[in-house]
C-alpha cells in the first residue's frame, strides 16, 4: 500500500469507529461508500490485532478456489452452478471492497483457478480450460475458452482438481485418489491394500501439463509427483520456485482397525502433511501415514503396519510440516503483498476446511491458520489467522459449520481473500494499522 | 440445528415416557412405532451405530456435506426395507443426490455384521434423530441377502 493511501485507509477507519461510537447501534450503519473498510463485526471473525475483514459477496454457492487479477477483478470457480454458470467475476465499482458487479460464465462445476501470463485458467473435475485476457485485462471471450487438459480421472471421491502454473510455462493438477487407503473393498473393514496400488498409475498424485498446449491427456502429461492421497490447497512458491502442496491424510484408523488404535488418536491422526514437492517426489501413499507423534512415516495397517512400524516407508520422503489429522487443507497461498506486516511476507496461509473424520470426537479447524518461513522452509509454529468460520462452538464441535474456508487469494494491494464453500461467502482481510 | 436436535431429543423422551405410563393400561393400542421398539434393541443398535457408522453419517445422523448423506429424513432411510439392508449389506458405490446435494464418498460394505447386528442398527437409525419407522429384523435382513446372492 502506498503511504498516502494508507493513511487515508487508517483516517477514515478511526472516523468511522468514533462515528460507529456515537451512533449507538452499528449493525444499521452503512458505511460510507468509496473506502476500503472493515465491516463492523469484522464479518464474524476472529483476526488478530491490526487486521479487519469484510463481506465481498455471500451469495456465491459452493465457492471454492479464487484468484484476484492485477486490476482488483475477482474470479471464484463454483462447485454448484449458480444461474448456470460455474465461474463467477466479481467487481468492486466503488473501492468499498463489496461486489457491486457479478457476472457468471462457464457452464461447468469445479475448483481450480489461476491467472498467468494473459490467461485465466479453471478446471472442472475432468478439464483444464483457459480464456485469454484482453487489453482490458478482461476476459475476451467467456464461451470459447481453450481446452488444454482432458480425460483426468474422476471417480466422485477426491474429484476436485487444484490448479497452479509455474514460471517456465507449465501448469499442476491434482489428480486425487478415489480411495481411501487402496484397499481391495474401499473403506470396508478387513479388505487388504492392494500392493502395487494400481490407482497410483492415473492418481494420487499431482500431474504436470504445458500450459499453452490442446488437449492433452495423461499421455501428453508428466506425473510431477506420487504417493499423495489427496489434495486440495497446493500453490508455486515464487521465491524457491518449487511447488507446495497440503495433503489431506487418511481416514478411520479406528473404525478399520479398533484393536491398534483409539478413537482418541484416530481423531488426530494421521497428521495433514505440507510437502515441497520436487519432481519425481513419492511421498508414500498408499502404504505410508505420518505420525506427528513419532515424527516420521509409519506403515498403514492395510499394508501389515501396527502404529509403529515403518519398513518401506523409512524412505519415501517426507513433509516440511505436520498439522493435527482429519482438518481438511483446502487453501494454500504464499504471502507476497506489502500490507500485511512483515513477518506474513513469504509466508503461508492455510485455509483448512474442518473435520468430519474426528467423530465421535468433536470436529476442528474451520480457520485459516499461517506459517511464518524462511527460505522456503517453516520457521516456527503456525497459528490461528482467522478463526469464527463455524458460528458457533456446538456448530463447530458437530460439524455443522455455517461458513467452511477454502481458498485463498492475494489481491494487488496485498488483501488476503478467502471462499467459504458451505455458505457462500467471500471474505477480504486488510491489515488496518501500521 | 442443536435447539431442532433438544426438541426431537424431548419429544421422544416424552414420548417414551408416556408410552411407559400408557403401557401399562392398554400395550396393544399402539402402532409400530419408535415408542414401541424395546429398549435393549435400541441400545444395542446404538453400539453397532458407535463404531461401524457414526465416524461417517455423524453422532446426528447428519451426515457430511457433499460426502456422506444424512440418515435424517430421507427415504433410503425411511422407505421399503429393502432398500437400507441392501445398502448396508452390500454397500454402495455411487453418488447418492438427497434434497438437490450429491454425496459422493463410498458407503462400505459390512460383512463383519451379524444378520441381528444388522437388524439392531437399522431400527436403531430409523428410529432416531428424529426419525420414526418400523423396526426391521435378523428375518428381514436374511431374506434380502438370500435374494442378493
Amino acid at each position: 500500500m502506498k503511504p498516502f493511501t494508507k493513511i487515508l485507509f487508517v483516517a477514515s477507519f478511526v472516523a468511522l469507529s468514533t462515528f460507529t461510537a456515537c451512533a449507538g447501534d452499528t449493525t444499521q450503519m452503512k458505511k460510507p461508500s468509496g473506502q476500503l473498510l472493515p465491516d463492523v463485526d469484522n464479518a464474524g471473525l476472529k483476526l488478530p490485532a491490526g487486521f479487519g475483514a469484510l463481506v465481498v459477496t455471500d451469495k456465491l454457492p459452493a465457492a471454492r478456489h479464487i484468484v484476484v487479477n492485477a486490476n482488483g477483478d475477482i474470479y471464484v470457480k463454483l462447485e454448484k452452478l449458480k444461474d448456470g454458470s460455474g465461474i463467477y467475476r466479481l467487481r468492486d465499482t466503488n473501492g468499498d471492497g463489496k461486489a457491486d458487479e457479478m457476472k457468471g460464465f462457464g457452464n461447468y462445476i469445479g475448483t481450480g483457478i489461476a491467472i498467468k501470463n494473459g490467461y485465466l485458467y479453471a478446471s472442472s473435475n475432468q478439464e483444464i480450460f483457459r480464456y485469454k485476457l484482453n487489453d482490458k485485462n478482461e476476459v475476451a471471450n467467456t464461451s470459447a475458452p481453450e481446452k488444454i487438459v482432458t480425460g483426468l480421472w474422476d471417480h466422485h471421491q477426491h474429484s476436485s482438481k487444484s490448479i497452479t502454473l509455474d514460471n517456465n510455462g507449465n501448469i499442476y493438477v491434482n489428480i486425487g485418489a478415489p480411495s481411501n487407503a487402496c484397499q481391495v473393498k474401499d473403506r470396508t473393514k478387513g479388505s487388504p491394500g492392494q500392493d502395487p496400488c494400481p490407482i497410483l498409475d492415473s492418481a494420487g498424485g499431482i500431474w504436470q501439463f504445458k500450459a499453452d498446449q490442446m488437449n492433452q491427456s495423461y499421455a501428453q502429461g508428466v506425473r510431477y509427483c506420487t504417493g499423495i492421497r489427496n489434495i486440495v490447497g497446493l500453490d508455486w512458491n515464487n521465491e524457491t520456485n518449487d511447488l507446495y502442496a497440503m495433503q489431506h491424510g487418511r481416514d478411520d484408523l479406528h473404525r478399520l482397525f479398533d484393536s491398534m488404535y483409539t478413537d482418541e488418536q484416530s481423531s488426530v491422526l494421521p497428521a495433514e502433511e505440507m510437502f515441497r514437492v520436487k519432481k519425481g517426489s513419492n511421498f508414500g501413499w498408499p502404504y505410508c501415514y505420518y505420525d506427528q507423534f513419532q515424527n516420521k512415516k509409519l506403515l498403514n495397517p492395510e499394508y501389515g503396519g501396527d502404529s509403529k512400524k515403518q519398513d518401506r516407508c523409512a524412505n519415501v520422503d517426507q513433509p516440511i510440516y505436520a498439522f493435527p489429522g482429519h482438518l481438511a487443507p483446502n487453501g494454500l497461498l504464499f504471502y507476497t503483498g506489502s500490507m500485511f506486516p512483515e513477518k506474513y511476507k513469504n509466508g503461508a496461509f492455510i485455509a483448512f476446511h474442518g473435520s468430519w473424520n474426528r467423530a465421535p470426537k468433536p470436529q476442528a479447524g474451520f480457520f485459516v491458520v499461517f506459517v511464518p518461513f524462511k527460505n522456503g522452509m517453516p520457521d516456527s509454529n503456525w497459528e490461528v489467522f482467522a478463526d469464527g468460520f463455524a458460528g458457533t462452538e456446538e456448530n463447530r464441535s458437530s460439524g455443522n459449520a455455517k461458513h467452511r474456508p477454502c481458498g485463498l487469494a492475494q489481491g494487488p494491494d496485498g488483501s488476503l481473500y478467502v471462499t467459504d464453500d458451505a455458505g457462500g461467502t467471500v471474505y477480504r482481510i486488510v491489515f488496518k494499522k501500521s | 440445528m442443536f435447539k431442532f436436535f433438544a426438541i426431537t431429543a424431548g419429544v421422544l423422551i416424552l414420548a417414551g415416557g408416556s408410552y411407559c405410563a400408557s403401557a401399562q393400561t392398554k400395550p396393544a393400542a399402539k402402532p409400530k412405532t419408535s415408542s414401541s421398539i424395546p429398549a435393549a434393541t435400541m441400545q444395542r443398535g446404538k453400539v453397532v451405530y458407535e463404531s461401524e457408522c457414526l465416524s461417517c453419517h455423524q453422532a446426528n445422523g447428519q451426515g457430511v456435506q457433499r460426502m456422506n448423506p444424512p440418515l435424517v429424513k430421507t427415504k433410503y432411510v425411511l422407505g421399503d426395507k429393502k432398500t437400507i439392508i441392501t445398502v448396508v449389506v452390500q454397500g454402495l458405490d455411487k453418488p447418492v443426490e438427497i434434497n438437490g446435494e450429491t454425496y459422493e464418498n463410498v458407503m462400505p460394505a459390512h460383512p463383519n455384521l451379524t444378520d441381528q447386528q444388522i437388524a439392531d442398527v437399522l431400527t436403531y437409525v430409523r428410529n432416531s434423530f428424529g426419525n420414526k419407522a418400523s423396526a426391521i429384523s435378523a428375518a428381514d435382513v436374511k431374506s434380502v441377502k438370500a435374494k442378493i446372492k
